[in-house]
């Protein structure tokens, strides 16, 4: 199959950064501008700049946009208050996870949805068939927004510098409509880093303009351009899920250890949603007898385990890696897998993992790996 | 970027050095180490190794992915380079010089290697 791939507002820029582009779910996206641990370590200890247009954004209004949110997702969407932001999921009625979202509440009776660029037309049909018999109206507005971010400990003097939006009242998983450099933003408190800063919802058309006043602002404290590797390193060490890894419609929240987004006590459509049923049997499972559980491994060497990569112990396979790097803080590789739950506790004695062949030996930790010093 | 004029390439993006008393030195090519991204781990082949022509003698692994490592010639191996083993990222700073693999006595030499300007078509293409 050849379709040419989607291209972000910011394609020509990034090209004349001398990006190396790589395809991502049908997008041509930066992978890297440079080192990609630079870029790592740029967020970690200052501040990176990220094109995420690829992400998918989808707004739910109406009258009843929240009973379709409640009954739709797995989260309590009721309780999001107006201008405030809820990581949640959409499942299958299996119980099988569709897609991690973000929830932002934009008004009254406005939300915005962000999917995963891979799953954003998943996410756009089911919200739409789950709409039926709600005064609700799905609208697709991947088109609509051009999404920067900023990130790292240095992200909020950056911002700071170019709008008039009060950062300081902002919390963490918070959003407010501001101008930034000029012109409108939906500026949100969010990121996939592990570290504070901010995600810009804006017009394609404005796009460049704010990706410029950002790098002027950002100059004289080290924020650079930062690809999609770093991030996939960031949000790893952060120990955060990426879809299609940690997260697939093989698995409930509850396998990933995920079951707290799950929100059995709605009010809403008289408690009613979608995957309901298995979910309350997910959960039991859960608690009584997990098959596999979500851990984090350190390398004692320095080969990297790689998604799909098998865990052993004694020669028996015990589970499977569904992501893992180098990483650039700790200074060694790093993986997150599922392991049988007999071995999955921090401290397990002789786990491994298989790399080509060897078993290279590997401590079972608790994740995060990384936390940042608040 | 620029390929030396004076190595000699092969098309799995390795250099190979003109012998001196029998011993070339081998590299990969600063596309190739473009491509890898940054390389964190380099298991490079041992002194009194025996390296075939074509054949996997070791392994780089970057941030995103591991490859195999050629060796473009047959023979012995007299040197492995340490400072890589300490600091991979020799390889991305200084491909074609202090980023070197290892060194190997040449018993065998393919038909097939690629002067600078061939790799830089083939590379290109």
């Amino acid at each position: 199959m050849s379709t040419a791939p989607r291209l972000t507002a910011l394609d020509a820029l990034h090209r004349s950064l001398g990006a190396t582009m790589t395809d991502f779910a049908g997008w041509d996206m930066p992978l890297r501008y440079g080192s990609e641990r630079d870029e790592h370590n740029a967020v970690r200890t200052r501040a990176g700049l990220f094109d995420l247009s690829h992400m998918g954004e989808i707004t739910v209004t109406g009258p009843q946009a929240v009973e379709l949110l409640d009954h739709a997702l797995v989260g309590n969407i009721s309780t999001v208050g107006n201008g405030r932001a809820r990581y949640t999921m959409i499942c299958q009625e299996d119980g099988g996870i569709l897609d991690d979202l973000i929830v932002y509440r934009l008004g009254e009776t406005e939300y915005m949805v962000v999917a995963n660029a891979s799953n954003a037309q998943i996410v756009l049909d089911a919200l739409v068939a789950r709409a039926e018999g709600f005064d609700a109206e799905v609208r697709d507005d991947r088109d609509a927004y051009a999404l920067l971010a900023v990130q790292g400990p240095e992200s909020p003097g950056i911002l700071k510098s170019i709008t008039d939006a009060d950062l300081d009242g902002l919390k963490y998983y918070a959003g407010l409509p501001g101008t930034v450099a000029g012109v409108p933003a939906l500026i949100a408190r969010t990121g996939y880093t592990g570290e504070d800063g901010f995600e810009l919802f804006l017009k394609p058309e404005h796009a460049e303009g704010v990706w410029k006043a950002l790098t002027e602002a950002g100059e004289g404290v080290g924020l650079i351009p930062c690809g999609l590797s770093c991030r996939d390193t960031l949000r790893l060490e952060a120990g955060m899920p990426l879809y299609g890894h940690e997260l697939t419609t093989a698995l409930t929240p509850f396998d990933a250890g995920l079951g707290r987004v799950v929100k059995f006590e709605k009010t809403t459509n008289e408690g009613r949603f979608v995957g309901r049923e298995a979910l309350e049997k997910a959960a039991e499972r859960a608690e009584t007898a997990p098959p596999r559980k979500l851990v984090g491994l350190v390398a004692e060497g320095r080969r990297v385990p790689r998604a799909g990569f098998q865990v052993v112990k004694d020669g028996e396979v015990i589970g499977e890696v569904t992501s893992g790097a180098p990483s650039p803080t700790l200074g060694k590789p790093i993986a997150m897998a599922y392991v049988d739950a007999a071995h999955a506790a921090p401290g397990t004695e002789g786990v491994g993992v298989d790399i080509r062949g060897t078993h290279e030996p590997y401590e079972v930790v608790a994740l995060p790996f990384y936390k940042r010093q608040k | 970027m620029s390929n030396p004029q004076q190595l000699r390439y092969t098309k799995e993006h390795e250099w190979l050095s003109d012998a001196v008393d029998g011993v070339s030195t081998v590299g990969i090519t600063e596309f190739a180490a473009n491509a890898l991204g940054d390389v964190v781990y380099a298991q490079l082949p041992a002194v009194g190794d025996t390296v075939t022509a074509g054949e996997t003698c070791g392994e780089l692994e970057s941030t995103k992915s591991v490859s195999d490592l050629y060796s473009p010639v047959t023979g012995e191996v007299v040197a492995a380079n340490e400072d890589v083993v300490n600091d991979p990222s020799l390889v991305n700073t200084a491909p074609f010089e202090g980023g070197w693999l290892f060194k190997v006595r040449v018993t065998g030499e393919p038909e097939e290697l690629l002067t600078a300007d061939e790799y830089t078509a083939f590379s290109a293409g």
